[in-house]
């Protein structure tokens, strides 16, 4: 009587423990998860000058961009549409109705790349650092390549009301016409002042700027 | 002659770009051969000579040496460990990278506080080089040689990867940069600098993390992984990270499972 008791409990004994063992023993790996990474990288970071900790909360743009640069997967269309309505709604036009400034003051602030770092302060006049990663004058050779070439652009799409709002609205928010856009928002984000944002336009679209020699 | 004028003015114009486009070469070259020049004669030698004496030398509240040091390869095994960091490590049930695990035997060898032993991390230019940078410096130099090889068995060792490569891409702060805006792409540039495709390139990723830490020219003092993310960090216009914080781990160790088999090359010079 007592046998037959027995044998399944040590059977059962046996399962129990191999499945004790595989759990403890090759557990399952699960990959963390954007919130947990999220709150390891907050309690990673701390204040320093004007860069505050509050600029690793992230915009929902923000969000959906990484995540496409992360998986490699493609915006869904709705959020892109819905996204770029969103940026463009942020773009203030000069209230005077005057796009172009001085193209040199431009060209100034094109060469400019400091603002917003922890090395700055909320006095520093921050540039827009375009020859980082454009082509603009042809004097100058130390440009990047991660933007297009903006050499000659005002004989290459001429100054039509629409290139100029739109040249504006890239200026304020590049994610109006590319969601995902890697330009940062020089009018949206306060990077640059409106008067800033004239000149780097005349920059690139008055036809005595070295732009369009 | 309309037409003729119109091809001698495509003419000048062609020639006009092609000079600018032979100047940006001639520049790049000539940083070439500079950064060439450069590796005849390395100042993080004396760095690492400076790095060994710390090693050995009895300090802090229990009057140890850092020679008992467990790097990842037992007690006070030097050589070749900093090609297998960052790793998980039980006595402190977490993934270290080399400077981390460098603060962590200063607390329990030698007795130093943590506030203390991870205070100012880095040299300003042309100072004296820090403790953490002169024994990283000795570590590294150790590692010359040996190929990268980061493990990634433990739990917590892919767990710090993965959420490294998160940490790569994550788009944050006013300028939404992330680590992917400059070293995502292969064959970018940042002005004339060259930029890494750390994430996808193996060969830029190899480079990248076998030539850190180096001797800063411009700057002229040794510099060390964590400073390389700092400094990354700073521009990306993000607050900063705390010295071998979780997060700076777990992106050190994407980077470096990213240049496993590549040789350590470091301390190198850079401009």
């Amino acid at each position: 009587m007592k046998r037959t008791f027995t044998f399944p409990f040590t059977l059962l004994l046996a399962v129990l423990s191999l499945v004790t063992v595989s759990l403890i023993g090759c557990a399952v790996y699960t990959a963390p998860t954007r919130e947990e990474t999220l709150q390891i990288v907050k309690s990673s970071f701390q204040d320093r000058g004007i860069a505050k900790l509050d600029r690793l909360n992230q915009s929902e743009l923000q969000v959906a961009c990484s995540e496409v640069a992360l998986t490699g997967k493609e915006l869904p269309k709705d959020l892109r549409a819905r996204l770029e309505k969103q940026a463009l709604a942020t773009v203030k036009l000069p209230a005077d109705g005057v796009y172009l400034g001085d193209f040199k003051q431009g060209e100034r602030i094109a060469q400019t790349g400091v603002g917003m770092q922890w090395s700055d302060t909320d006095k520093t006049v921050a540039g827009g650092n375009c020859y980082a990663c454009h082509e603009i004058s042809p004097q100058e050779i130390a440009y990047g390549n991660i933007g297009p070439s903006l050499k000659g652009y005002r004989k290459l799409r001429g100054d039509t009301p629409a290139v100029v709002s739109y040249t504006w609205g890239k200026l304020w928010n590049s994610h109006a016409y590319n969601a995902c856009s890697q330009m940062p928002r020089y009018g949206d984000a306060n990077i640059l002042t409106t008067a800033q944002i004239k000149d780097l336009m005349a920059l690139l679209l008055d036809p005595n700027s070295p732009v369009n020699k | 002659m309309k037409g003729i004028t119109r091809v001698a003015l495509a003419g000048a114009a062609l020639a006009l770009s092609c000079t600018a486009a032979l100047a940006q070469k001639e520049t790049a070259d000539a940083i070439a051969r500079y950064r060439q020049l450069l590796q005849d004669g390395n100042p993080a030698e004396l760095v690492a000579a400076r790095g060994e004496a710390l090693w050995k030398e009895k300090r802090g509240p229990k009057k140890t040496s850092l020679e008992q040091c467990d790097l990842g390869l037992g007690a006070g095994v030097v050589k070749g460990a900093y090609a297998q960091m960052p790793r998980y490590f039980a006595d402190a049930d977490q993934v270290m990278d080399y400077e981390s695990r460098i603060v962590h035997c200063m607390v329990t060898l030698q007795g130093f506080d943590r506030a203390t032993a991870a205070k100012n991390p880095y040299s300003g230019t042309g100072q004296r080089q820090t403790d953490i940078e002169a024994l990283t410096a000795y570590g590294v130099e150790l590692s010359r040689g040996v190929p990268v090889n980061i493990p990634q068995e433990h739990p917590k060792e892919k767990a710090a990867f993965d959420r490294g490569k998160q940490l790569f891409y994550m788009r944050a702060g006013p300028y939404d940069f992330s680590c992917a805006s400059c070293h995502g792409v292969t064959g970018q540039r940042i002005r004339l600098q060259d930029l890494p495709n750390i994430s996808q390139n193996k060969e830029d990723a190899a480079r990248a993390f076998t030539t850190w830490p180096a001797y800063r020219v411009s700057q002229g003092t040794l510099r060390t992984m964590q400073w390389r993310l700092n400094d990354c960090f700073r521009q990306q216009r993000f607050p900063e990270p705390v010295f071998a914080s979780p997060a700076t781990v777990d992106l050190i160790t994407f980077l470096g499972v990213n240049a496993n088999g590549a040789k350590m090359d470091s301390p190198s010079i850079k401009r």
